[in-house]
Formats: C-alpha cells, sequence, structure tokens
C-alpha cells in the first residue's frame, strides 16, 4: 500500500503502479490528460513506464471550455 | 485571409468555449460561427467526472486550437500552463494571459511581457490579451508576439469597444494581427472594431450566454463578415457639419 497526491487529494494505491496504470483506474482516457509529476510534466509515452512511488505528487490536467 | 504566423484563416471570427449550457450547444455554436480557431482553458481534472471532457465534442481536424492560460496571476504561472498545454497536445500557439485581479480580470502588463519574452524564447507562437495601450503593443510585438490581443471592455461584461481610440492607435501602428478580444457584447461591436480595421475578433460570453448560441454565432459571423467588407470598400469620412446628400440647386422654382 502506497499513498500518493493527486490533483490536491491524498490517494491510497494497493501497490506501486505505472502513471498509465493509474490513469485506466480512474477512468481517464491518456490521450486527454497532461501529467505533471513531482513539478514536472511527463510526456505520454513515458506514462507506462513511469512508475509511482510513496508520496509522489501527481497534478492531472486536461482541456476545459475558456474563452 | 488573415494570416498568423504561417497560418491562414478564412474566418476572421474567433471563438471561445467557456460558458455554454451543454458541449453539444458549444459544438453546434462554434459549428454555425463558421470560427476555425477556438480558445480552451486548462484545469485538474475533476475525478468525480472522468468523462466530462470537452474534447470529445471538438474536432481538431475542425478547429484550430488556442490554449489560453487563464487563470495566471503572474508570468510564471502563464508560463507553466503555456507547457502544459503544449504537452497536452494543443500546438505550440498560446493565447497569454495574465490576470492578477480577479474582479476587474485586467491584463497585467509587466508580467504579460515577461512571459511573451520567455514563450516566444522556448518556440511557442504567443497572442497576448492586453489592455489597449498602443505603445505596450509595440513592446509586445517587438519581443515576438505573433498578434496583440488588445481588449474592447473587461471580460465578460459584453460592454463592447470602450477602447476605441486606443485600439485605432494600435491598429495603425501594428505589423502584427490585431484581433480585439474581450468585451464584445453585440454583433454590432464585433462589426464595429472590424469597421476599423481590426484583424479579427475573439468573442465568447456573448455567444455563450445568449438565448440562443446557435442563432448569436451566425449573427456574429455576418456582423465580423459585414465589418470586414466595410473596412476593405472604405468608409466615408466623419464630419461634424451637414452635408447634402440631394443636390442642392435646381430648387429655383421654389423660391421664385
Amino acid at each position: 500500500m502506497i499513498t500518493i497526491l493527486c490533483n490536491g487529494e491524498s490517494r491510497r494505491l494497493e501497490r506501486e503502479m505505472s502513471v498509465e496504470e493509474l490513469l485506466a483506474s480512474l477512468g481517464l482516457n491518456p490521450e486527454t490528460v497532461v501529467v505533471e509529476l513531482d513539478g514536472r510534466i511527463l510526456s505520454r509515452p513515458d506514462y507506462a513506464v513511469t512508475k509511482l512511488t510513496e508520496g509522489a505528487t501527481l497534478e492531472l490536467i486536461r482541456f476545459v471550455g475558456g474563452g | 485571409m488573415l494570416t498568423i504566423a504561417g497560418k491562414t484563416f478564412r474566418s476572421r471570427l474567433f471563438t471561445g468555449t467557456g460558458k455554454f449550457s451543454s458541449p453539444e450547444v458549444m459544438q453546434e455554436a462554434l459549428l454555425a460561427s463558421g470560427s476555425e480557431m477556438v480558445t480552451v482553458a486548462l484545469r485538474r481534472v475533476d475525478l468525480a467526472n472522468p468523462a466530462d471532457d470537452i474534447m470529445r465534442v471538438l474536432d481538431r481536424d475542425h478547429f484550430f486550437f488556442l490554449p489560453n492560460t487563464a487563470g495566471a496571476r503572474n508570468a510564471a504561472e502563464a508560463v507553466r500552463l503555456a507547457k502544459l498545454a503544449q504537452a497536452s497536445g494543443g500546438g505550440n500557439w498560446v493565447k497569454l494571459e495574465v490576470t492578477p485581479d480577479p474582479r476587474t480580470l485586467l491584463p497585467d502588463p509587466v508580467e504579460t511581457l515577461i512571459a511573451t519574452e520567455e514563450l516566444v524564447k522556448a518556440g511557442f507562437v504567443v497572442l497576448p490579451y492586453m489592455n489597449a495601450d498602443p505603445i505596450l503593443a509595440l513592446r509586445l510585438q517587438d519581443a515576438g508576439a505573433a498578434a496583440v490581443m488588445p481588449l474592447g471592455s473587461p471580460i465578460g461584461t459584453n460592454q463592447g469597444v470602450l477602447t476605441r481610440f486606443q485600439v485605432a492607435i494600435i491598429i495603425e501602428q501594428a505589423r502584427v494581427p490585431v484581433v480585439v478580444d474581450a468585451g464584445i457584447g453585440a454583433p454590432s461591436h464585433a462589426a464595429e472594431a472590424m469597421e476599423m480595421g481590426a484583424d479579427a475578433v475573439l468573442v465568447n460570453t456573448a455567444i455563450a450566454v445568449a438565448g440562443d448560441p446557435v442563432r448569436m454565432a451566425q449573427a456574429f459571423a455576418k456582423a465580423v463578415e459585414a465589418g470586414r467588407e466595410a473596412y476593405e470598400a472604405g468608409l466615408g469620412a466623419r464630419r461634424t457639419e451637414a452635408e447634402a446628400s440631394s443636390p442642392q440647386g435646381g430648387l429655383d422654382f421654389l423660391r421664385e
């Protein structure tokens, strides 16, 4: 069991998992989400190979309507 | 045709995607507007609504995306948002907005200039939202802005082109396209900006909150076209004294 901070909220994960696995578990299409991990932007090909570890801080961002 | 940073647009109406009552209404209104460039914002994913995704109704083959940095209060926040937009697949264009005061949403000129310099250096095509300040427009242009976006009036106020005098100077001096942004509340406001020689206008609130957004989008499309055509046709000069439209001679019979 590990704990990460995802979009400002503490979240417990059963095990260490990749960013891609986390997005899938949240029901998010990775093509429409940009990920900032510990303040650094991840490129999409890295989602599958980047493991989330204890204490990771994650921001999941997407386009919304705006002017 | 309008060209910005080498990309051409047939429509001179740019549209925002905020404040619509539903994604479907937005999609229909944007299609009715004929607009080819739409702005989008970036926000945290709402994890309670993972399927709430604007991208499912916005065809990127049809609409060119102009991500904004709305919500940024300084240059550093704006640069961070621009880089996130680029990583989201938003391309390298950005509508730079730095608005520290939530009450007025007026842009910070100093931070906007700093962010423009930084983003241009990083390879972005930067379209800064700015107050209608002709000197600032030149400074932003010199810093490499691809266009300048002076405000007509504060965001979301629907007040029209209250900055008419300054916008006219900006248009006269600019070497880059001038897009009048913010406060355009009615088709007549859009037509006014276009008659003055603006290269394009950006409209969001006035379409999104209209009773019928689809018909309002069509009305704006007509107004932008009419205003542009009038500008190209050459408007008659404004005068302070009357000048008769009917011949002044040939009336002797009335007085003889």
